[in-house]
Order: C-alpha cells, then sequence, then structure tokens
C-alpha cells in the first residue's frame, strides 16, 4: 500500500518535523528566561501582537532564508555545500520506526501507526545515529579553517566514543523485553508490573492488598540505571550543551559550522532540534510505554466503552488518547532536555570522554551482568 | 532477486578494485582502505552464498553470515593496528609514502 | 524486472562507481574515504536486498560509523594536505596491476560460472537476530571467545603502537 506509506511519511515530515521543531525553539526561549529569570522572547509582532513571542520562529527562518550565503576562500565546495543536508537527513530519517500510535483494526482493515515497523527497529536508529557522524566531520573539514576542524575532530571522537555506550545501556531492555521491534516495544509496556511479584520467586504467596500496588510496566522501572545512561549518551550524541564541547564558543567560536552562514547554518541549528523530538520519541517509545496510557490498557478502553457506543467509536477513541499520551510524553521528554541544558554547565572535553569511557561503559556492562542474573532468578 | 552469479560478479569487481589500489596506491590510508574494500567484497560473497543455501526455519543454515562476522571484527581490529601504525609512522617518517619506509628498524 | 533487482543494479553501480572514486582519487585522501563510505552503504543495502538485515545494520554500525570514521579523524588529525598524496610516476606498477586485476577477474568470474541452483524462498527469521544469536552463543561460541580475544589485543597493540613513550 504505497500511499498509506506516503500519507505516514508526510504526517511525520509535516507534523513532527516541521511542525514541532519551530515550537521547540519557542520552548527552549521560554525555558531559559524562565531559568535566568528574564521575561524572555516577546519582541517579534504583527501589528503590536506578540502571541507570548510564537512568531519568534517564523521570523527566525525568515532572517536565515534571507542571509547570504558565504563560502570561505580555500573551502571545498561541494562538501561544505553537502554537510548540513547529511546532518539533517539522519535526524530526519530516524523518525520512520518510532510508532506514534498502536495497531487497530476496524472492521477488517488493520492499521498501524509507524511508517516502518522492521524486526530491528531499534538497530535501525543506532546505524541511522552513526552515519550523522558524517555532517560533522565534513562540515569541520570542508570549510578550511582550524577552529572547524578541532571542533569536527572532537564532534567525531565524541560521537563513536558514545555510540558505545548508547548500545550497550539499552541491552538490558533488549532482554527485559525480548525484542528489538518497537510496536512489540509498546505493546509490552501497555500493562501493569506487580511490584510485589518478586515473593513468588521466592516461593511466598503475595497478600492481597500487596498485589494491588502496581506500576506501569515501563521501561523506566525495569532498567532506571539503563535510563540515565541511554539519556545521557543520546544527549552527548546530539552535541547539545553540556556535551558541546565540539562547538565551545569560549573555546572554538562555534566548532564545525563556524564558517556556515544564511540557511546552511539553519539546517544544523535545525537538525540539532530535531534530533531532540527524535530523542524524546526513542526513550518514551522504550523507557516510557510509547503512546501506552498508565493503567489503562487498549483491551480495557475499548472493552469499556466499546460495551455501549460500539467498537469503532472506541477504536477511534484509542486513537487519538493514545497519540496524545505519546505526544504528551514526547514534550515531557522535550521539556527536561531543555532543562538539563540550561542548568548544566558545559564538560571539559576530558571530562566528557572520561564519563564516557570509565563512567558509562563499565556501568552499562555492570547494568547487563544484573539484569541477566535477575532474569535468570525471575524467568528461569 | 537477481541470480546469485549477479551478485558474486558484482563482489569480484570489487575484489579486483580493492586489489589494484593496494597494489598501486603509495599511500598508506589509501592501502589500508583498499584492504577493507576487499573484506567487504569477501564479505558480499559470503551473504551471497548464503542467500543460496539458507537452511530452514528449524537449523538455519547461517554459516555464511557468521563468517562475515568474523571478517568485519577481524577489520576493525586490523583498522585499530594499522592506524595505530600509520601515526608511530608519522611520527617518525612525517608521511605516509609506502616508499619511504625502506628501512628495517627506524 | 522486479524492484529488487533494479534496485541491486542501482546499489551495484554505486558500490563499483564510488570504489572507483577511492582507488582512483589521488589527490584528496578525505574524498577517497567518504567514497568508501558511499561503497559501504550500497553494500548493506545489498545485503538487505539479500535478506541478511543484522549484517545491513552491523555493517552501517561499524564500517561506517566506526572504521571510516577513525580512517578519517586520522587524516583529519594528521592534517595531511593535499599535496602530500601525489603519486609517483610508477607506470610499469600501475599496468602490472591492471594487468594482474584483469587477469583476476576472468579467473574469478570463471570459478562462478553456471551451475548455481536457483535463488530459493527464505525460511522464516532468516538473517534476524534470534537466529543469528542462537547460533552464535550456542554451536559457534569459541568463535565469539576467540573473536574477543582478538580484539582486546588490538586495543592493546594499537595503545602501544600510538602511544609516544610508555610509562
Amino acid at each position: 500500500m504505497p500511499i498509506e506509506e506516503i500519507c505516514k511519511t508526510l504526517f511525520i515530515i509535516l507534523v513532527i518535523v516541521a511542525g514541532l521543531a519551530p515550537i521547540i525553539t519557542w520552548i527552549e526561549r521560554k525555558q531559559s528566561a524562565l531559568m535566568q529569570d528574564r521575561i524572555g522572547a516577546n519582541r517579534a509582532d504583527i501589528g503590536g501582537i506578540t502571541v507570548l513571542g510564537l512568531l519568534h520562529p517564523m521570523a527566525d527562518v525568515l532572517k536565515l532564508m534571507t542571509k547570504e550565503d558565504v563560502v570561505p576562500q580555500g573551502a571545498n565546495r561541494m562538501m561544505h555545500m553537502l554537510a548540513p543536508l547529511i546532518a539533517a537527513l539522519p535526524a530526519i530519517i530516524a523518525f520512520g520506526v518510532i510508532p506514534w500510535g498502536g495497531i487497530y483494526s476496524f472492521g477488517d482493515t488493520t492499521i498501524k501507526m509507524v511508517a516502518a515497523d522492521p524486526d530491528w527497529g531499534l538497530l535501525y536508529i543506532f546505524a541511522i545515529g552513526s552515519i550523522a557522524t558524517y555532517g560533522a566531520i565534513m562540515a569541520g573539514w570542508a570549510s578550511n579553517n582550524n577552529w572547524s576542524l578541532l571542533g569536527g575532530l572532537r564532534a567525531s571522537a565524541q560521537m563513536i566514543s558514545y555510540e558505545v555506550t548508547l548500545g550497550l545501556s539499552v541491552v538490558g531492555i533488549f532482554m527485559v523485553f525480548e525484542t528489538l521491534k518497537l510496536t512489540d516495544m509498546v505493546m509490552a509496556q501497555d500493562t501493569t508490573l506487580r511490584v510485589f511479584g518478586f515473593i513468588e520467586v521466592f516461593g511466598g504467596t503475595v497478600p492481597a492488598f500487596l498485589d494491588w500496588v502496581r506500576l506501569p510496566a515501563w521501561g523506566i522501572f525495569y532498567q532506571p540505571l539503563g535510563f540515565v545512561m541511554f539519556l545521557t549518551a543520546m544527549m552527548a550524541e546530539n552535541k547539545r550543551p553540556p556535551f558541546d564541547a565540539p562547538e565551545g564558543e569560549s573555546e572554538l567560536i562555534a566548532g564545525y559550522f563556524l564558517e556556515y552562514s544564511g540557511m546552511r547554518f539553519g539546517l544544523f541549528y535545525m537538525s540539532e532540534f530535531i534530533e531532540v523530538i527524535v530523542i524524546a520519541g526513542v526513550v518514551s517509545t522504550i523507557f516510557l510505554g510509547g503512546w501506552a496510557i498508565p493503567f489503562l490498557d487498549q483491551a480495557t478502553i475499548i472493552g469499556g466503552i466499546g460495551s455501549f457506543m460500539g467498537e469503532g467509536f472506541a477504536t477511534g477513541l484509542c486513537v487519538i488518547l493514545h497519540f496524545m499520551t505519546f505526544m504528551l510524553k514526547l514534550i515531557v521528554m522535550i521539556w527536561l532536555q531543555m532543562l538539563l541544558r540550561w542548568t548544566l554547565p558545559r564538560f571539559r572535553y576530558d571530562q566528557v570522554m572520561n564519563l564516557c569511557w570509565k563512567g558509562l561503559l563499565p556501568l552499562s556492562i555492570a547494568n547487563i551482568l544484573i539484569t541477566g542474573a535477575v532474569m535468570l532468578l525471575v524467568r528461569g | 532477486m537477481v541470480p546469485i552469479e549477479h551478485v558474486i560478479g558484482l563482489s569480484s569487481i570489487l575484489f579486483v578494485i580493492g586489489m589494484i589500489g593496494a597494489a598501486t596506491r603509495r599511500n598508506l590510508i589509501v592501502v589500508l582502505m583498499s584492504i577493507e574494500l576487499m573484506l567487504n567484497a569477501v564479505n558480499l560473497a559470503f551473504i551471497g552464498f548464503n542467500r543460496l543455501w539458507p537452511g530452514t526455519a528449524e537449523a538455519p543454515a547461517l554459516d555464511g553470515q557468521i563468517f562475515v562476522l568474523m571478517v568485519i571484527t577481524v577489520a576493525a581490529a586490523e583498522v585499530a593496528v594499522g592506524l595505530g601504525i600509520i601515526i608511530s609512522m608519522i611520527r617518525n617518517r612525517d608521511s605516509v609514502n609506502l616508499e619511504e619506509v625502506s628501512l628495517l628498524r627506524w | 524486472m522486479e524492484v529488487s533487482a533494479i534496485l541491486f543494479y542501482i546499489f551495484a553501480v554505486m558500490a563499483v562507481v564510488s570504489a572507483l572514486g577511492m582507488v582512483l582519487n589521488v589527490r584528496n585522501t578525505v574524498a577517497a574515504s567518504l567514497s568508501l563510505v558511499v561503497t559501504m552503504i550500497a553494500l548493506a543495502a545489498i545485503y538487505v536486498l539479500l535478506e541478511a538485515y543484522l549484517i545491513a545494520v552491523i555493517q552501517i554500525m561499524v564500517y561506517a560509523g566506526a572504521i571510516v570514521v577513525l580512517f578519517l579523524f586520522v587524516i583529519m588529525l594528521l592534517n595531511l594536505r593535499e599535496d602530500d598524496f601525489a603519486p609517483g610516476r610508477q607506470w610499469l606498477v600501475k599496468f602490472g596491476a591492471g594487468l594482474l586485476g584483469v587477469f583476476v577477474l576472468i579467473q574469478l568470474l570463471k570459478l562462478v560460472g553456471p551451475g548455481l541452483p536457483e535463488v530459493p524462498v527464505v525460511p522464516e527469521g532468516y538473517g534476524g537476530y534470534r537466529q543469528l544469536g542462537i547460533l552464535l552463543y550456542t554451536d559457534y561460541v569459541l568463535l565469539v571467545e576467540m573473536a574477543s580475544l582478538l580484539l582486546l589485543s588490538a586495543i592493546v597493540g594499537a595503545l602501544i603502537l600510538a602511544k609516544r613513550n610508555i610509562d
């Protein structure tokens, strides 16, 4: 069904990427203003109407589009031109496998709310993430500028290092859910987790009042350490503060995109924000239950409301509720990243590397070991 | 899918390109990259032949793919050591030209 | 012609052209290594067409994502400018290599020849992480251990080679 796939792809590009990315720049401005005790973005206006500063993204885009596109002397023109595209493309196509809703059946038609659903969905995101390094490297090299080159070098070293931690920190999640397919992963989280269920492992029985104590079966409750490490590694991959040593303005001016102006700079700028959405999407899918509503699974909604309003209506309601839940989680994770970005100061470059190789890597391997031991105990 | 002969043909062409590169280029980095290309060509042949004899769902015959995994491991190890050699060569000779590596001791 | 065949030929041409671009590019090593990346990605796409999904992802993650980035890292770190790469005029070597190449190619293609069976339909789960993982950790577990030893020795070797003075 190519029509269906085209619709889904257009939906991702228009709604999630093009619609959400400008709003994120607004969230970032407002968040920074809040934390620095300022009023924040409120100057851009059309005839005196400012709409809470929401016109700033539009003004930004207009400014970037009309600026001159400068190519420095001695630069490799073709690579200088291609680098921003290569930086922005992986961020956008990573969306293809993130489910923004479940699988619903209306009569005999089944609708899957995800553009592509391969068996190896999470691996696809890692592979795409490893391609993203090239944008930074090419930009740094092609600009024929020492600071750019240093920025590109730092970016590539940082991104390869954190790629390792990124992969190892979610192995625990693979083991718990026993799948790499993102839709199956969310489906497994659309239930509840019995907090005192571990008593049965040791041969006891769970008292009725304790059996009532439950949590949503989200990845974050199975793998709290994995969640922290994954979020850290993902943020380091994105090269935003506090991991922005590749573009640290006090040392490298602007790092690898120093020599870019106009919309080419805008692409680098946007790709960072799009990647913020990707991170929020991936983290909320594998650790926060994706579209799953806590304590209210799909079967309950359809069974409960469908009994007096008809099954079709209940399923339609499910689609809307699940999409809203996913967007809510997405926005909470985006906001969390903004909060971290404006709270923490930049790491020194050796601190970034030490955190990866001496902190996160051993911890993630220990996490795999502990998860394996617990799973052997619980599932036998 | 195309006949596997075409896959093996592609693999042979890539292998020969890599071989010519490794034999004629004098830049050590490009020689290393050509060797990577030859390893990749071999991987392609493994995958192609494995596709011809895939086994059954109960007893999958994935020996070709496992061999590819091992080749990738060896390639990674080779690149790590090879680039170490290149760095120490730059320190001692200030060049990556293979012609200048003519002494047995530095 | 079916879609997968057309895609195969497109990616095959892409792989060969970018491989030639790597070997024949004598002025710019960065561009040469970037064309190697294009070859790697085209090969990964062909692996997907051959239904070796896990290998395709690993190909992109390890080759394109790590190995070639390391090459680029070293090229940029050592700041090798383009002039260092002008090759000597060794026509004899090039002629010999070309001749050898043609000879090897003919021999390799002769080996394939006719007589290969039809491409069968793949069984369920072929090339996925489940089957490969189970095989790797049961029948081939010794191989995995050997690979880990190899990588460890490579790390130690690279450190010793690249470190200025060992303390």
